[in-house]
């Protein structure tokens, strides 16, 4: 994954605040980054760049060498559910499906013949082969996050973008969490970026990047 | 006070974050929308009023068997009404050629106050400019044809020589006495001291007329009414004829109905947009309790914010539906009368008050969960938040919504009908939801992945569904009764006043005239035309009991009381005819005397079944007892009586006969063959009085019409109230939907079919309810025939599926344009 010359500016009541400024980065396939840094620095504005949620003001990202903003909505989302998975801080699972449904759902928004099969076996992956027809709102945080999780890897992404997947677990449970991020990493090859602000998670990444005043610095 | 000032604070705080606008447009267009109903339906209701003066040509008449006393022309002057008097008697007009009965009529300049009269004259038929010029006189076309006169003839009338000068082809007051009306000679007033025919003794009728602002007329007629002397009597508009009161009482339900259906739809936007405010307002209430506002503060602290806006969002819609209401009068043109009054006070009240206090009744038991809300609630969400409301909870909002309701109808049993409407669809709606979803939930393994999100919502949503169904459910029927079920009930209505009713009224018929002219009609293709016999008689006793006017404190029963009665006899029952109390006597009844009476002017004189009524009738008195009540069909414009006889009882008194029938257009030289072969008889022409009533019941329809239109934008913001209350729910799911990979027709897929189910649910259970109702309306309150209409169904659950689908598309559509972050990042 490359990113180019990357800014994106947002209008506030008196002028422009710029909260990233022409920046690069390239990621190589396979590799764990964590991008760490101060509250409001950018971290979860430049996440959601390089997975296509957002526009930027300028620049561009490429992912296994496709334009992502060269293409329109529907094409972005059809190259993320082909190649990247997404853990959110707040789980946003879908609260109308079971956990069963919420990781069968991107299988079946890609069409996958046998979404039920292979949704059941990542469940299972997770620990939380018990719980399937449980809804969101009868599972605990962690639990929540395992079925994010499950979803994530479920179309076995090339990319896996989490944006604080822990910020809303306690740390035993975070561990945990992080383990089974790291496991499944391992076990798909998947390329990993996350945004934390936990050190000892980051530390676990092969590479640290700082976002400081709109740009990256290895850390 | 300090709280007062912080809510104050506070509003405006929230107003600047978005808050509340949502929950201020709903309840301004709410309030807008009803006052502008109200505005308009006050200005139009005075309009019908006025419309209906024209019958009179007054808004008030003064009429009395003498000069009427001096005092009360004076007091009308004083207060700023405009008095013209006119005179009315019967006389030869005579011409070289003949001679004619006619009825004629003096009139001075102002005549007449409410209308205008139509005159033909060189130029065609013209509105009227003021009244024949002194030495001048109009005639109707058929005092014109009978002493074969054209303009610029001359006749005689008493002493005076007089110049025909244009045809009279409508006076708006001639339906004034139907039966005693012989040709029409009008002439102007200052010429009735040359024709020498006012003697004492002479049959003259006085009557002059007023006009003036309605509050003044009211005030002047109470006033004057206690000091009327015998012979003198006051009429208003809505005092004569029984056919035009029915049409004013009518037109005025129907205009309720589409006001009560408005004020329905905002309450149903108003519980929507109150429940998304508590859920918006659970955090910042938790907070609050968190540093330290006790549960009272902070209930107070919402409820003066809550009367702001209540306040501040109802002036602003009563200004929104005083504009309304202009913007309306202007399009309605020449629909309605040429000017409305300008619009009463009261709606401006009445808009406040519903917006307040619909507000405050719906929103109080949110703030009370409001307030309940822990402290422990910023920490831990998995507490839950507060509980949902139960029916039981919005007591207080029903409570309001029927009160106002019974206001609004003016009379209980149309408020209750409309409230056993509403709480039916409220049942029906939550029952055919839960049994529907209930049916649905399984199929939710068996389909795609769209419909399954969409089925997975609706059962996940199974409260707020359910309540999405009840509010769109309610807007359907509202729409749907306003549009179909009133088509067919004004159809209905409109076809009881068939093309071809009676048009010519015959009197005057001599007992040994029935049989010929019987045979002349027969002749004549009418053989259908029934003569009845009609006897005058005055009401001396009730049960032995002498009545006279001072008995009676409703004014119609004092003149019922004081004038002559035509009384009739027969064996059969007219078919338009209907027994409400007792039995009619049928062929073969004993022979006793017995009275039938009409049930309105029973209840208007209180006589009650198995009472005895003494009539005089050319000086012999006849008792009998009343044996049946009658509902008697006065649209029907049969001939019809008051009281009826057995045959035994009457049938040896002088009578004279009548007789309707229908001519159709063209034919009136069968009219002038009757007359020369029955010089005697005097023909009614009801045609132009028949025209009169059925273009002011057009006028109603049209009127409702437009109500209507204000009543469906009503409707359209409950239905959008309804899909905006989970709008951002869904735009939040739509964007995690675009993150997992959903291409935009999948998600706008997903979206409708919870929306089409929605919509089909809304939509049946609308046609159920405005069927049922329909029914209701049609046999229990218009009484008019029931017909079932098909299309009531094809078209609720179609516009069900499309408004809902069309509004929930256009609701949600910005997160198909919108990158998926930014919508989680406004709404997360």
């Amino acid at each position: 994954m490359q990113a180019s010359r990357l800014s994106r500016q947002v209008p506030v009541n008196d002028g422009v605040l710029t909260i990233l400024h022409h920046l690069d980065l390239e990621i190589a396939s396979g590799e764990s980054v964590a991008i760490i840094g101060a509250s409001g620095s950018g971290k979860s504005t430049l996440l959601g760049l390089l997975a296509g949620l957002d526009l930027p003001t300028s620049g561009e990202v490429r992912i296994n060498g496709e334009n992502l903003f060269a293409l329109d909505e529907d094409g972005r989302a059809a190259l993320r559910g082909r190649l990247v998975g997404f853990v959110f801080q707040s789980f946003q699972l879908l609260p109308a499906l079971t956990a069963l449904e919420n990781v069968m759902l991107p299988l079946e928004l890609a069409g996958a013949a046998s979404a039920r099969e292979m949704a059941l076996s990542v469940l299972q992956r997770v620990g939380l082969g018990e719980r399937l027809s449980h809804y969101p709102k009868h599972l605990s945080g962690g639990e929540q996050q395992r079925v994010a999780i499950a979803r994530a890897f479920a179309t076995q992404p090339k990319l896996l973008l989490a944006d604080e997947p822990t910020g809303n677990l306690d740390s035993a449970t975070g561990a945990r969490i992080i383990d089974l991020l790291f496991e499944l990493n391992r076990e798909q090859g998947t390329t990993l970026v996350l945004v934390t602000h936990d050190a000892e998670l980051a530390a676990r990444c092969g590479r640290r990047l700082r976002l400081v005043d709109g740009h990256l610095v290895e850390s | 006070m300090n709280l007062l000032r912080l809510s104050w604070r506070m509003l405006l705080r929230e107003w600047r974050a978005g808050e509340l606008h949502a929950l201020s447009f709903a309840l301004l267009i709410a309030v807008g929308g009803v006052s502008a109903v109200g505005f308009f339906t006050d200005r139009v209701n005075q309009a019908l009023t006025t419309e209906a003066s024209q019958l009179l040509a007054a808004d008030l008449v003064l009429a009395a068997d003498h000069e009427v006393n001096q005092e009360l022309i004076t007091e009308a002057r004083r207060r700023g009404l405009t008095p013209v008097r006119i005179l009315t008697f019967p006389s030869m007009v005579v011409t070289a050629a003949g001679n004619q009965l006619a009825e004629i009529k003096a009139v001075a300049p102002g005549y007449p106050l409410r209308g205008k009269l139509r005159i033909q004259s060189g130029e065609g038929e013209q509105d009227a400019e003021g009244i024949p010029e002194p030495g001048k006189v109009w005639l109707d076309p058929r005092l014109l044809a009978q002493l074969n006169l054209a303009p610029g003839d001359s006749l005689s009338l008493g002493n005076a020589r007089l110049q025909v000068a244009a045809v009279l082809s409508f006076e708006p007051d001639r339906g004034g006495g139907m039966f005693s009306i012989a040709p029409r000679l009008m002439m102007n007033a200052q010429d009735l001291p040359a024709t020498a025919l006012i003697q004492p003794g002479s049959r003259i009728g006085y009557r002059t007329l007023l006009a003036g602002q309605p509050r003044e007329i009211a005030a002047y007629r109470a006033w004057a009414t206690p000091r009327l002397s015998r012979g003198e009597r006051i009429e208003g508009v809505s005092d004569g004829r029984p056919e035009i009161r029915s049409a004013l009482e009518r037109g005025g339900k129907f205009l309720n109905l589409a006001a009560l259906t408005s004020l329905i739809l905002a309450a149903v936007a108003i519980v929507l947009s109150a429940r998304r405010f508590l859920e918006r307002h659970l955090d910042g209430c938790a907070v609050m309790r968190c540093v330290g506002a006790s549960q009272a503060q902070v209930f107070r602290l919402y409820l003066y914010q809550f009367l702001w806006l209540g306040v501040l969002a109802s002036l602003a819609g009563c200004l929104l539906g005083y504009g309304a209401q202009w913007v309306l009068a202007r399009q309605l043109g020449g629909l309605v009368a040429a000017d409305l009054p300008a619009p009463s006070w009261v709606p401006l009240a009445y808009g406040l008050l519903t917006g307040v206090a619909t507000l405050l009744g719906f929103a109080l038991p949110f703030l009370q969960r409001l307030k309940r809300v822990p402290p422990l609630w910023v920490l831990r969400r998995e507490l839950g938040g507060p509980q949902r409301l139960g029916l039981a909870g919005f007591a207080a909002g029903i409570a309001v919504l029927l009160a106002l309701l019974l206001w609004q109808a003016g009379e209980i049993r149309l408020g209750l009908y409309i409230l056993a409407g509403l709480v039916s669809v409220v049942m029906v709606a939550l029952l055919l939801t839960h049994a529907l979803i209930r049916l649905l939930a399984p199929l939710r393994r068996g389909v795609g992945v769209t419909w399954r999100y969409g089925l997975a919502n609706l059962v996940r949503r199974r409260h707020a569904s359910a309540s999405q169904v009840m509010a769109l459910g309610l807007g359907l029927t509202a729409l749907l009764i306003l549009t179909l079920v009133r088509g067919d009930l004004l159809h209905s209505w409109q076809s009881t006043l068939p093309q071809h009713a009676p048009n010519r009224f015959v009197i005057n018929i001599q007992p040994d005239q029935v049989q010929p002219l019987q045979d002349f009609l027969g002749n004549h293709g009418m053989a259908s035309a029934a003569l009845f016999p009609m006897v005058r008689g005055r009401l001396l006793a009730i049960n032995d009991r002498t009545v006279s006017a001072a008995d009676f404190v409703d004014d119609r029963a004092k003149r019922l009381v004081e004038r002559e009665f035509n009384l009739s006899w027969a064996e059969q029952l007219q078919n338009d005819n209907q027994i409400v109390a007792g039995r009619w006597w049928g062929k073969n009844h004993d022979g006793s005397a017995q009275w039938s009476v009409e049930e309105g002017i029973a209840k208007n004189l209180g006589i009650r079944l198995g009472d005895k009524l003494t009539y005089q009738v050319a000086g012999q008195n006849f008792s009998a007892t009343v044996t049946s009540l009658r509902k008697v069909d006065w649209d029907s414009f049969h001939v019809n009586f008051f009281v009826i006889a057995t045959p035994a009882l009457l049938q040896d008194s002088p009578a004279s006969h009548i007789t309707a029938f229908y001519l159709p257009a063209g034919e009136e030289a069968l009219l002038n063959g009757m007359v020369k072969a029955f010089p005697n008889l005097t023909v009614i022409d009801v045609a132009a009085l028949m025209n009169q009533v059925r273009a002011m019941m057009e006028r109603i329809a049209a009127t409702v019409e437009f109500v209507f239109l204000f009543t469906l934008a009503a409707g359209l913001m409950a239905l959008y109230a309804a899909i905006s209350a989970t709008r951002e729910e869904r735009m939040v799911e739509a964007a995690i939907m675009r993150t997992l990979g959903a291409s935009g027709r999948q998600l706008l897929l997903s979206q409708l079919a919870e929306f089409i189910l929605i919509g089909l649910l809304a939509g049946t259970v609308a046609a159920l309810a405005a069927t049922g109702l329909g029914y209701v309306l049609a046999t229990q309150v218009f009484h008019l025939p029931y017909q079932f209409n098909p299309w009531l169904w094809v078209i609720s659950l179609a516009s069900g599926v499309l408004g809902v689908t069309l509004a929930g598309w256009l609701g949600t559509r910005g997160v198909l344009r919108q990158p998926p972050l930014q919508t989680l990042g406004r709404l997360c």
